[in-house]
């Protein structure tokens, strides 16, 4: 019954109803709203399963989002507004991985695995062309010319 | 009775597997006929008694048997009765019988229709076969069994999560599952032409099909369950990043892959060695798609029946195929035999760029999937990878494969010349730059992306389509003639690829220009949004089959005329939970998506989304589907066939 509840309780969590910001919080500065709106896409709410504080309904979204547009109302940059989420919550709130020494295969791995790849391919692709494969070296010319002159062929 | 019918059912099944894993490969190893014969019939057995055991699970779900322990858990008197069906596997329990149903049903369709195979490829598939079976029948009767009892019997059961109380429970997962457990086929094949030691195109020729099989109905689930999201979850967006949709989309990307390098070993008989590592690789990534869901290692939306102990055992399939394949591979792949030889610029060569394309986007999905656990682990640090950043790592290498597309289906098989493939592209190049020209005014020097987007689209829908247009242009005095004679594989690469463009219209589309606005709404007030005036005209109690629900009634005045939307959030009280229905206006230039939220003294919470050209997201996805299933109803005639076949798409010589 346990693992039930614990479901349901997951449930709840993650398909509470809609999306979330709620009107009241809203900044009455389109612009600054426009900025906040933006930001708190990048963010995660770290007690849900995997959604931005834009979309979620728990309460602690909620409680960053109000954050996060007191920041950006006190004259904060966007950087430095992340930068005091991140203080406080870990860079687990970001859904942008920071770059880091143990985030460098993450964020340059895709681009080994291109050119790693690319490599293999050009090396492939060398010992399978015909040009590569059927070009004479210069004593096998020699030999053909040799041929080409010799008795036996004319 | 019926329980214990399919609990006897899986048990013989699981005894059936074991002679399966046993008896083909043995018999193939001394050549004995009569052993290679019994693993046939042993499949084909083997899935007559699966179907038995999961219509008996079907069956208790339908009549609301609640002595049966997992009826009970998900199914209620209320529900309607095709979810009551479709809850069968709506559940971790029911849903892995899914799965052993479907590689049931592979193996035994495999074992039927594989007459023209050599025996003893055959035989060594449907050996491996029965192994991969063994294993998940086993997984499914020692740590998730369906058929348990409960006594005494609850006289109501608990009622399925409402949502998934919808008809995309009924496609998604099967279709999800076909498309995983298809890729089964190609990685017994692959095994089997390892111990075997033999790679060629008769091979090639045998599984392509069935990686086609696999992929249509994957590609179609994936579009799917994305179409499911934006309606359901009522908050309108189309893809997460979610781990399990990353989980999916792994093995789809793969997949993409496997069936373009297989082209190359049929025709060709290159990329052998190649191909056979996707064929491990992709189904391995299938089985990581399993485990993510089961094990709960990844939190996600999908992370239901979370259990370690299944986690490890599936772990434990996942290593032992994975490892075993993979050293199987690098004991027997260096012996292979090596095909034709091609230029870079090619088709083949062409092929292999494709393939490092979406290795490489393989490898960005791994990677941002896997790096937070593997960072937590040995950092102790929690890292989080979203949408950011898929936008500067996965999107940077799809752009590049979504505009080399076109070229592919254009290149000669062998060898080509620069200067006539840019000749033949002449016609798609004009599309994209028309579409540029008349975008760039609209969007400004700042939408250069969202005017390189529709470049793109156009590119692919004309660069596609182009390929029947000439061909059917080139033989315009018969084009009644021209157009009979197509081949079919030639219709689906047009649709398939086509289909690609369509998708890239859409993604731009809703990335460059979707909107929303919140507000407080009560009846009779009125909103100005993206050009449209939304005004609320009711908002009222109704009552539904198993839920009570407030709807809102909106009327929208906009440029495409005056129409109705009714947004309702819903109570299930037996589930106790609750679900948005969102009200959602669809049409080709763009969606209206209005949902309502909580109560407050200022009315009720709307929020509103205008999603333009988002409906060819799916629009696209699933002509990619319908796209395989053309080429797979051409090749199925041509399966097993002695004569060589003609070249698939033979490219119109340039003038």
């Amino acid at each position: 019954m346990r693992r039930f509840l614990s479901l349901a309780l997951a449930f709840a969590l993650v398909a509470g109803p809609a999306a979330a910001v709620n009107p009241d919080e809203q900044l009455p500065d389109p612009a600054l709203e426009a900025r906040a709106h933006k930001l708190s896409k990048e963010l995660r709410c770290v007690v849900c399963q995997n959604q931005s504080i834009d979309d979620s309904d728990a309460a602690l979204a909620r409680d960053l989002r109000i954050i996060l547009r007191e920041r950006i109302s006190a004259g904060d940059t966007d950087a430095q507004a992340v930068d005091y989420l991140v203080a406080r919550y870990g860079s687990f709130v970001q859904l942008k991985p920071p770059m880091r020494l143990d985030t460098l295969a993450l964020w340059f791995g895709p681009l080994a695995v291109l050119l790693v790849g690319g490599i293999g391919a050009v090396v492939y692709m060398r010992g399978r062309s015909p040009a590569k494969a059927g070009a004479l070296t210069a004593e096998e010319e020699a030999e053909l010319a040799e041929m080409l002159d010799s008795d036996e062929v004319r | 009775m019926l329980a214990e019918v399919g609990q006897f059912a899986l048990i013989l099944a699981l005894l059936l597997s074991l002679v399966q894993a046993v008896a083909p490969l043995w018999g193939a190893q001394r050549g004995d006929g009569v052993l290679m014969a019994v693993g046939r019939h042993a499949a084909l057995l083997q899935a007559i008694f699966v179907a038995l055991a999961f219509g008996c699970l079907a069956w208790s779900y339908v009549t609301c048997d609640f002595s049966v322990a997992l009826v009970a858990q998900h199914s209620h008197t209320t529900q309607p009765v095709a979810y009551r069906f479709a809850a069968t596997w709506g559940s971790h329990e029911g849903s892995m019988l899914l799965w052993v149903l479907i590689l049931a049903i592979y193996g035994g369709g495999v074992a039927a229709f594989g007459g023209t195979l050599r025996e003893t490829l055959q035989a060594r598939v449907l050996g491996v076969q029965g192994v991969l079976a063994a294993a998940f029948l086993g997984f499914l009767l020692f740590t998730s069994n369906p058929f348990l009892r409960l006594s005494p019997a609850p006289v109501e059961g608990t009622e399925l999560n409402p949502l998934l109380q919808d008809p995309g429970l009924v496609f998604h997962p099967p279709l999800l599952y076909l498309g995983y457990v298809g890729f089964s086929v190609a990685f017994c094949f692959a095994v089997a032409a390892l111990i075997e030691g033999r790679v060629d195109a008769a091979w090639a020729r045998w599984v392509r099909p069935w990686v086609l099989a696999a992929w249509i109905p994957l590609t179609a689930g994936i579009t799917l369950g994305s179409a499911w999201a934006y309606y359901e979850l009522g908050w309108g967006g189309w893809w997460f990043w979610d781990p399990v949709e990353n989980a999916s989309l792994m093995p789809w990307l793969l997949g993409t892959a496997l069936l373009h390098s297989a082209l190359v070993l049929e025709r060709r008989g290159a990329l052998a060695s190649w191909t056979i590592l996707l064929a491990i690789l992709t189904f391995s990534l299938s089985l990581v798609g399993t485990f993510l869901v089961r094990s709960g290692i990844l939190t996600s939306v999908h992370a239901f029946a979370v259990d370690p102990k299944r986690g490890v055992y599936i772990l434990g399939i996942l290593a032992a195929t994975t490892g075993l394949s993979l050293a199987l591979y690098g004991w027997r792949a260096p012996g292979l035999r090596s095909g034709a030889l091609f230029q870079p610029l090619s088709r083949e060569g062409g092929i292999t760029l494709n393939n490092l394309f979406l290795t490489a986007l393989t490898a960005t999905v791994f990677l941002g999937t896997f790096s937070p656990v593997f960072i937590e682990m040995v950092n102790n640090d929690k890292i989080s990878v979203g949408p950011p950043y898929y936008a500067r790592t996965f999107a940077p290498l799809a752009i590049p494969l979504l505009a080399l597309v076109v070229f592919g289906p254009m290149l000669n098989w062998k060898r080509d010349e620069a200067r006539k493939i840019l000749a033949r592209v002449r016609l798609p190049a004009i599309a994209a730059g028309l579409a540029l020209l008349v975008a760039l005014p609209f969007v400004g020097l700042k939408g250069v992306g969202t005017a390189g987007g529709l470049a793109l689209a156009a590119w692919l829908i004309a660069g596609s389509v182009m390929i029947l247009g000439r061909r059917w242009w080139s033989g315009r005095a018969y084009l009644g003639r021209a157009i009979r004679t197509t081949p079919r594989s030639i219709v689906g690469l047009v649709v398939a690829h086509a289909g690609l463009g369509l998708l890239t219209l859409g993604i731009t589309g809703v990335t460059a220009w979707d909107s929303d606005k919140v507000l407080n709404m009560k009846v009779g007030d009125s909103v100005a949004f993206a050009g449209r005036t939304v005004t609320m005209t009711g908002y009222e109690l109704v009552e539904g089959v198993n839920y009570q629900a407030k709807q809102a009634r909106f009327s929208i005045k906009g440029p495409t005329g005056a129409y109705e939307l009714r947004s309702e959030k819903r109570w299930f009280p037996s589930a106790q939970s609750q679900t948005t229905e969102a009200g959602i206006r669809v049409g080709p230039l763009g969606n209206l998506y209005v949902s309502v939220g909580e109560e407050s003294e200022a009315g009720v919470i709307v929020r509103m989304w205008n999603h333009p050209l988002i409906i060819w997201i799916w629009i696209g996805g699933f002509a990619m589907s319908i796209g395989g299933a053309i080429s797979l109803s051409d090749r199925r005639v041509r399966v097993g066939a002695a004569v060589k076949t003609q070249p698939l798409a033979q490219p119109v010589a340039a003038e």
